[in-house]
């Protein structure tokens, strides 16, 4: 396995959606590469860090304020009405 | 090679689970049966359920707080008027990501008005997705770092990166979605939104780099 192949599969490896054999090859790849060590190392914290820290969290006031505008707007619509099923086309009569 | 040994990968995390541990499938499609049948304190409580989700996702996509904050509320407006045309064939938040995702790409081009702003703009090729420098990470540098200021460094560091790569990892690495939840959302292929989440990733490590790798590699190359 060439570190191209290595980075190709990373994505489904991080995400362990990957056959049991081609996680072997991987694993293997990674015992001897360190480059492809480090950057499967440092791609799984980056991923983590993003996961627990989340920078846009939406402040509680903001919240109560959103939430009021989105239900008193709601009050005014009423869901419109789905779209009937089109029948199907008939045959043509000749 | 250096402490390879040592290193423990943490498991993957599996993107189904942290879902399904927020929103019960049958809850989420009670909710929506009721508000489709007049019920608003339903609505109500699916607006609860994902608000901070959809502003988090549309902060994340626009850039923008004001944006965001329009966007939460014309996302969830139409939702609700539009709430009889959800056909139950997917999950109720994948549907409305999609509409929130919209409504963002719409703040994006009112604002942009001469240019058209899609998910494909600035979709770089492969070769600048590779990774430049290749360097090891502090232990837990995120921790050297105040609260306001690393988030304003993952702020900074995820705006940098091309709109199609960062909606695709928020949806994914962010919210959680399933790569096929992610696809639908986006009306992309799972290949497709496979590709751009790899590059998003490798991306943002690099450009992570600079503010955690060791220190002994800031002051010489090794």
């Amino acid at each position: 396995m060439t570190c191209k192949d290595f980075l190709k599969e990373l994505t489904d490896y991080l995400d362990g959606a990957i056959d049991t054999r081609t996680r072997a090859e991987l694993e293997e790849h990674l015992l001897w590469c360190h480059n492809c060590h480090v950057i499967c190392d440092t791609t799984q914290k980056t991923i983590q860090i993003y996961r627990d820290a989340q920078p846009y969290e939406l402040p509680e006031s903001l919240r109560t304020r959103l939430q009021k505008a989105i239900m008193s707007k709601c009050k005014c619509v009423a869901p419109a009405k789905s779209k009937p099923k089109r029948k199907r086309a008939r045959a043509k009569s000749k | 090679m250096n402490g390879l040994s040592t290193v423990k990968y943490m498991n993957p995390v599996s993107m189904e689970a942290i879902q399904s541990s927020r929103v019960e499938p049958g809850d989420e499609l009670a909710l929506v049966r009721a508000a489709k049948s007049g019920d608003i304190s339903a609505f109500e409580q699916l607006v609860k359920r994902y608000d901070r989700n959809i502003f988090r996702l549309a902060q994340h996509i626009t850039q923008n707080r004001e944006d965001a904050e329009d966007v939460v509320q014309e996302a969830f407006l139409k939702a609700y008027t539009h709430l009889n045309g959800f056909q139950e064939q997917s999950k109720f938040y994948t549907w409305l990501v999609r509409i929130a995702v919209n409504e963002s790409l719409m703040k994006l081009r009112r604002r942009r008005a001469d240019k058209t702003v899609s998910l494909d703009q600035e979709i770089e090729t492969e070769e600048n997705s590779m990774p430049r420098e290749v360097t090891d990470w502090r232990p837990n540098p995120e921790q050297e770092y105040r609260q306001a200021e690393m988030n304003q460094i993952l702020a900074k560091t995820i705006g940098g990166l091309p709109g199609g790569f960062r909606t695709v990892f928020v949806l994914r690495d962010v919210e959680g979605l399933s790569t096929e939840e992610t696809a639908e959302a986006l009306q992309l292929s799972v290949p497709a939104v496979k590709s751009r989440l790899l590059r998003a990733r490798l991306q943002l490590r690099e450009r992570l780099n600079k503010y955690f790798k060791k220190p002994q590699e800031v002051e010489g190359k090794a």
